[in-house]
């Protein structure tokens, strides 16, 4: 029989139960550890949660609905959720997710877990996701009246709640610095500076809808900020890539002539990459792309350069409304080395939200904003200089109106002269 | 009640926390200043400092969505076996530092003994990226970490070696916003039937003009039916995307017969060697079959089997099928190529192969 309450008040879980097979941890098995917890006040909670799920398995349908829920001094950060079958499953009538940021980097110590476990399961279901698709903690599963002080404890413990809503989101950023050599920036500073500069945003949402950042230490983007972050912070380097030459020679001695020639000459993408007869290697720095192939390939020979700091992309985010966008690139380089420069960042990143907060219309994101006013315009509000950078070629396209053109391409001249330090003759 | 009237604790608006306290020592004694990696095995990165420090990390798969036990479990382990000092990756796989290469196989042993799985790392199959589904969601379509346990167990021996011609990232997602993201192969919620909708409630749970405004094809009018306010789509302009369904739930887009699940390959976030790409269709309407998903595995399989065959080192998913071309790519998974796989949306000529070039 579906949905039938066992004798002793178990529910039963057939369809779940064939997922505590197979070698992949069982998020099922841990479900019910919470079931079974005696003495515990979340155990009936979970007993119906999973007879919930069980219900969703067997008819293909999912029973939540949302609401709202916040704590004191907050507008979001709260995923309310009420059942919609609590009828039959009283236990688990609310459910409610509390989204905390995780340390930049996602770093714990074991003591701090045991802290957060501890919380959750004085005021909470025991069930934690480390982490959602944001970048949060999801402590899953506390009933209303348990949100505050739940909350309340977090927060003594130095952790603060997350974005939902319109609003600026939780960001993320990779291990960077911390651990990889690859890494062009300080992503914690840049994540944290940015984020809690920002926080008021997150806090009490007012925009016309989300607004994400993440943060990549390189060309790899581990966190995959060009996709899914409206403003992708990504490491790169304007000076050469740094060649351990007696490196090559070991790297080619160990795995082959041929292999390094298919593997890394051949897949350069701008073929920037020449093999000397003596096994070293030559690279065409103008022509390279930063995109980090062979300095993943050949992670002992080759690292990137020293004048590192970071691209900008902005406009990323998936299919709702218009489809998929990816991030284009803005800022082609930012040095991020001093104080200053990092700040010079934030001030960037508060530009474009208040460029989002008052241009965007409602349920727009920023990379839909962009498409609708044209990037020329964006470009203009926000005081950057066109690039070639920026785009894949030219425009094809012959409708524009192109009358100051000869004004902007002595501005151009200009500018490409100041950089150089000289002064252009009027 | 006396509580309620006592002064409500001020929040301390703290942000984003500061990661040095949590890290482990060597990692902040040499923030910076990272020299080269190697990865001695399977599971297992190395990571050599400028100052001579040394680093492993042996990272191990979870299942996400974790009990206060498991958690437990993993922190008795990270303190026993490693140095107490832990991070999760954005796959939601588990790292543990250690300063010392002789508590690398103790560590890996131990992990092995509790069922967690030591891999993820180069030319793996890593963890998938996921979202709530029926555990937690208000509008999906399917569960994600039921479709996720199914295929991490089909796929449990390529998270444990490094056997790919690549890395290969999959993503599954609920319903069509894709929270799960992009990846080489992406196992996503794909609507077939517009949504039913109740006349009922429409006027006293949605906003209206909101609803009208979300339509990405403007298949939604108002409309008064049965003498009440409510909302009607044009049923042959409807895409089935779903979009209405959040901000109007009586607009019902999931049922236990049209929602159906979808799955596109080639998409990627790095730009190591080709530009960063979207995911692309290659298959519609298999059964939302809980709970293994059967029809969705095998799919799954049987690409990550030709790219495993075919693919050239270090090429992804999407790279492999830009050489290879899409032709011989539905060829040798022995997967149709329908006039749905063409393109309709903004840009759709640009998808178009606009050359001579043919693959026989």
């Amino acid at each position: 029989m579906k949905d039938e309450v066992t004798k002793n008040g178990v529910n039963p879980t057939p369809m779940l139960d064939q997922l505590e097979d197979g070698p992949w941890p069982s998020f099922v098995t841990g479900l019910k550890r919470l079931r079974d917890s005696e003495g515990k006040e979340y155990a009936p909670i979970m007993n119906d949660l999973l007879g919930q799920l069980n219900h969703s398995y067997e008819n293909r349908k999912g029973f939540w609905k949302g609401g709202t829920l916040s704590v004191f001094g907050y507008g979001g950060g709260i995923i309310p959720r009420f059942s919609e079958v609590a009828e039959q499953f009283p236990a688990s009538k609310e459910f409610h997710t509390l989204r905390v940021m995780p340390p930049a980097g996602n770093h714990y110590t074991t003591d701090i877990l045991r802290k957060m476990c501890d919380v959750w399961e004085r005021h909470g279901s025991g069930l934690i996701a480390f982490h959602g698709q944001s970048g949060d903690i999801m402590f899953q599963g506390c009933t209303s009246d348990k949100a505050q002080v739940a909350f309340d404890e977090l927060n003594e413990m130095g952790f603060d709640l997350g974005g939902a809503g319109p609003a600026l989101r939780t960001a993320m950023s990779c291990v960077g610095h911390a651990r990889c050599e690859q890494s062009c920036f300080d992503g914690v500073k840049a994540h944290r500076g940015i984020i809690n500069r920002l926080l008021d945003e997150m806090h009490r949402p007012a925009m016309p809808y989300k607004f994400k950042f993440k943060f990549s230490g390189c060309g790899n983007d581990c966190v995959n900020a060009i996709h899914r972050a409206d403003f992708a912070v990504i490491g790169t380097w304007r000076d050469d890539i740094k060649i351990n030459q007696e490196k090559v020679k070991e790297h080619i001695a160990e795995k082959g002539r041929k292999y390094t020639i298919d593997t890394v000459v051949s897949m350069c993408p701008t073929r920037a990459i020449s093999l000397h007869d003596d096994d070293t290697m030559e690279i065409d720095n103008a022509s390279c792309v930063r995109c980090m192939h062979c300095i993943n390939v050949m992670t002992k020979a080759l690292s990137p350069g020293d004048d590192r700091g970071a691209s900008v992309m902005i406009g990323g985010k998936r299919s709702l409304k218009v489809g998929d966008l990816m991030g284009t690139m803005i800022k082609p380089f930012i040095k991020l080395e001093t104080d200053e420069d990092f700040e010079a960042l934030e001030d960037f990143a508060e530009e474009c939200m208040e460029f989002f907060a008052d241009n965007a219309l409602e349920h727009e994101r920023i990379g839909e904003c962009i498409d609708r006013i044209g990037v020329p315009a964006f470009l203009e509000a926000m005081n950057i200089e066109a690039d070639p950078n920026m785009v894949n070629h030219p425009r094809t396209s012959s409708y524009v109106r192109t009358d100051d053109f000869q004004e902007e391409s002595a501005k151009y001249f200009e500018r490409k002269a100041a950089e150089a330090g000289l002064v252009v003759d009027q | 009640m006396n509580e309620m009237s006592e002064k409500p604790r001020m929040p301390d608006e703290c942000g984003v926390p500061d990661p040095f306290q949590y890290m482990h020592p060597v990692m902040v004694k040499n923030y910076g200043n990272w020299d080269y990696h190697d990865r001695p095995r399977v599971g297992v990165l190395h990571h050599v400092s400028k100052s001579g420090d040394e680093i492993w990390t042996v990272r191990a798969g979870t299942q996400r969505q974790m009990d206060v036990y498991t958690i437990r479990l993993l922190c008795d382990i990270g303190d026993n076996f490693a140095d107490g000092h832990v991070r999760f990756t954005t796959r939601s796989n588990i790292e543990y530092m250690v300063d010392d290469e002789s508590k690398v196989e103790p560590l890996i042993e131990e992990l092995g003994k509790h069922g967690f799985p030591v891999g993820g790392t180069g030319a793996s199959v890593s963890m998938i990226s996921h979202t709530q589904g029926w555990l937690h969601c208000d509008i999906p379509g399917t569960d994600a970490s039921g479709v996720v346990k199914g295929l991490m167990d089909m796929l449990h021996s390529e998270f444990v070696q490094e056997k790919m011609p690549n890395r290969l990232r999959i993503t599954t997602s609920c319903c069509q916003i894709n929270c799960g993201g992009q990846g080489d192969i992406a196992v996503n919620v794909q609507y077939t039937q517009p949504p039913k909708i109740n006349h009922d409630l429409v006027a006293n749970v949605c906003e209206r003009p909101a609803v009208v405004a979300r339509c990405p094809v403007a298949a939604i009018r108002p409309a008064m039916v049965d003498g009440k306010p409510s909302l009607e789509i044009d049923e042959k302009k409807c895409v089935c995307c779903g979009a209405c369904y959040p901000p109007c739930p009586p607009m019902q887009i999931n049922s236990d017969e049209s929602t159906k699940i979808a799955i596109w390959v080639g998409g990627k976030h790095s730009n190591a060697r080709s530009k960063p790409t979207f995911h692309k269709l290659v298959v519609a309407g298999l059964p939302n079959n809980a709970p293994h998903w059967p029809e969705v595995t095998a799919v799954v399989k049987k690409i990550v089997e030709a790219y495993k065959k075919d693919a050239k080192h270090w090429e992804r998913m999407g790279e492999w099928i830009e050489r290879i071309g899409w032709k011989r790519f539905f060829e040798m998974t022995d997967l149709a190529f329908t006039k749905h796989h063409i393109d309709t949306w903004t840009g759709a000529r640009k998808t178009m192969n606009q050359s001579a070039h043919v693959h026989f």
